[in-house]
């Protein structure tokens, strides 16, 4: 293998973790992009001709830094302030094998907890997250999430602006603040992987690009920091992601969970993401026999419990729905949420019959909660055609088609009333 | 580096605090301080006279105007400061955390413009 295709390996392995040294070294995001960039055009330039070195990425840290140094000089000639950042970052100390670069806290988890600083913009939170950590193009995250590209790079640069002007640290958080700061990391991987696995808006119901950016995050995530969240919240990321092959048909139509074809769930991806579930559940001490304890569970790890059950069922039917039923208790008393709320009525109803489901969505709705939440009606309405209450489908299934924007859904919707209409 | 904590409150249900609620209030506020005093955090800090006894001063076009009552209505009103020395954001954040107004209020954390 030449040299270049290693720089490009490396490049792709490598290149988030460099960039996470940089900044911790040069103490900007901005100057560590550009000294990345430069280390590895440097490394194009010598490598074919030196050979690879034994520890690419001290080299490439190293390296980056100087030429960062050499940038802040030629600028310093103007600028007082300039040549003191020169002097600092001159001053800490560059990694002389890769063993000093992968040091305890490691760079990438300080780089993510940066990047979701909750005095950072929710937006931003995510914008930042998806450039620096995952190294998505500016242009490409704006498609994903829809936004114009000015608009998302105003986002990023304002965040960049933020973290230097107010002084946010480049730290992980220290032990008293970390499951705060942990959930607001999560937050954000979660709603990437929401975005990708169901899109707001547009034609294409899933976006697998983005689903894929969250789960390699959440995947790095639990790697550096194994806390049963993380765990949890990768496990209902791998067991959603699994389904998403039979979720449309072939012509793009949205396919429900029960009419799924279970023979296109990706059943490896689902044995990875029912052993997380377990490690998710599994009570603090290891050496401990004792059982998964859902009760003590995060809600991320009990959404990925339910996820779990589903996946263990051979079909709609076979579901061990007062089980789903139970872990949605536990997960009302942890976040009490309309929507969680919604979902527990929707396995009622299938543990206890429509007319009890109903009930419970009716008081939802009543309540004033979710009127504008397409689900809650869509729900209302499948509930309604069970019990062969036609005129009250029909209305439902109305008011849920007026508030989706999502075309499969719109059509799913649409082909509902057709055949209720018929009848 | 410092920050300025700017502490708003809803001085209309300060105002109808009870007199062992009022003492308790100024107490933590005390203890607070000299904490701070203690961490070296502490700058300097004010309670201020009521939104009642603010004047609001512009100048245009040199003509001044002054008009009675703060520069805006807001729902919260600005009631005090602290102005902090702190090693970061987090730092400055878990500062404004204690002040004994963000149990009921607002804290508006703003870093000092540093020139030159």
């Amino acid at each position: 293998m030449d040299a270049r295709d290693r720089i490009n390996d490396i490049y792709r392995s490598d290149s988030r973790r460099v960039l996470a040294t940089l900044i911790r070294l040069l103490g900007d995001f901005d100057l560590a992009e550009e000294a990345m960039h430069d280390a590895f055009m440097a490394a194009l330039d010598t490598w074919p001709r030196d050979g690879v070195p034994a520890s690419p990425r001290a080299w490439l840290v190293s390296t980056g830094r100087f030429k960062a140094i050499d940038r802040l000089r030629c600028g310093a000639r103007f600028d007082a302030a300039v040549d003191e950042i020169a002097r600092q970052v001159d001053a800490s100390v560059p990694p002389a094998s890769d063993a000093d670069v992968d040091d305890l806290d490691d760079d990438r988890l300080r780089l993510i907890f940066t990047c979701c600083h909750p005095a950072l913009h929710p937006d931003a939170r995510i914008a930042l997250t998806l450039r620096e950590v995952c190294g998505l193009e500016t242009e490409q995250i704006a498609k994903a999430f829809l936004t114009s590209a000015p608009t998302l790079a105003q986002r990023i640069v304002r965040a960049k602006n933020k973290i230097r002007d107010a002084k946010i640290p480049y730290q992980v958080p220290v032990r008293e603040e970390l499951p705060d700061r942990l959930a607001a990391v999560l937050h954000v991987v979660y709603l990437v992987f929401n975005e990708g696995y169901s899109a707001s808006a547009g034609d294409s119901l899933t976006r697998p690009d983005l689903s894929g950016e969250a789960i390699r995050l959440g995947r790095l995530l639990v790697e550096l920091l194994p806390e049963p969240e993380a765990i949890g919240l990768l496990a209902l990321m791998l067991l959603h992601d699994a389904r998403r092959a039979a979720r449309t048909s072939d012509s793009g139509e949205l396919v429900l969970l029960d009419a799924q074809d279970r023979a296109l769930w990706n059943r490896a991806q689902m044995d990875e993401g029912r052993a997380l579930v377990e490690r998710a559940l599994r009570p603090r001490s290891p050496a401990s026999p004792k059982p998964p304890q859902p009760a003590k569970a995060g809600p991320y790890s009990l959404q990925a419990a339910i996820s779990a059950v589903h996946a263990e069922a051979a079909d709609a039917a076979s579901t061990d729905w007062p089980q789903i039923v139970a872990l949605y208790d536990i997960l009302m008393r942890l976040e009490p949420s309309p929507v969680v709320e919604l979902n527990r009525a929707a396995a009622v109803a299938m543990r206890d019959g429509p007319e009890a489901g109903l009930a419970l969505v009716d008081a939802i709705l009543s309540r004033g909660d979710l009127a504008d939440y397409h689900f809650a009606h869509s729900a209302k309405a499948d509930l309604c055609r069970r019990l062969g209450r036609r005129d009250e489908a029909i209305t439902a299934y109305e008011r849920a088609l007026a508030l989706t924007t999502q075309t499969p859904e719109r059509r799913f919707i649409e082909k509902r009333l057709t055949d209720l209409r018929q009848v | 580096m410092k920050y300025l904590c700017l502490i708003y409150n809803d001085e209309g249900a300060a105002g109808k605090m009870g007199k062992a609620e009022g003492e308790a209030m100024m107490a933590d506020y005390f203890a607070f301080t000299e904490g701070i005093k203690q961490s070296g955090h502490l700058v300097g800090g004010n309670a201020l006279q009521p939104t009642q006894t603010a004047t609001t001063v512009r100048v245009r076009q040199n003509k001044v105007s002054t008009t009675d009552g703060p520069f805006a209505e807001t729902k919260e009103q600005l009631g005090g400061y602290y102005l902090v020395e702190a090693k970061d954001l987090n730092d400055a954040i878990q500062v404004a955390a204690r002040i004994p107004g963000a149990r009921t209020g607002s804290i508006e954390v703003r870093p000092i413009m540093v020139f030159g």
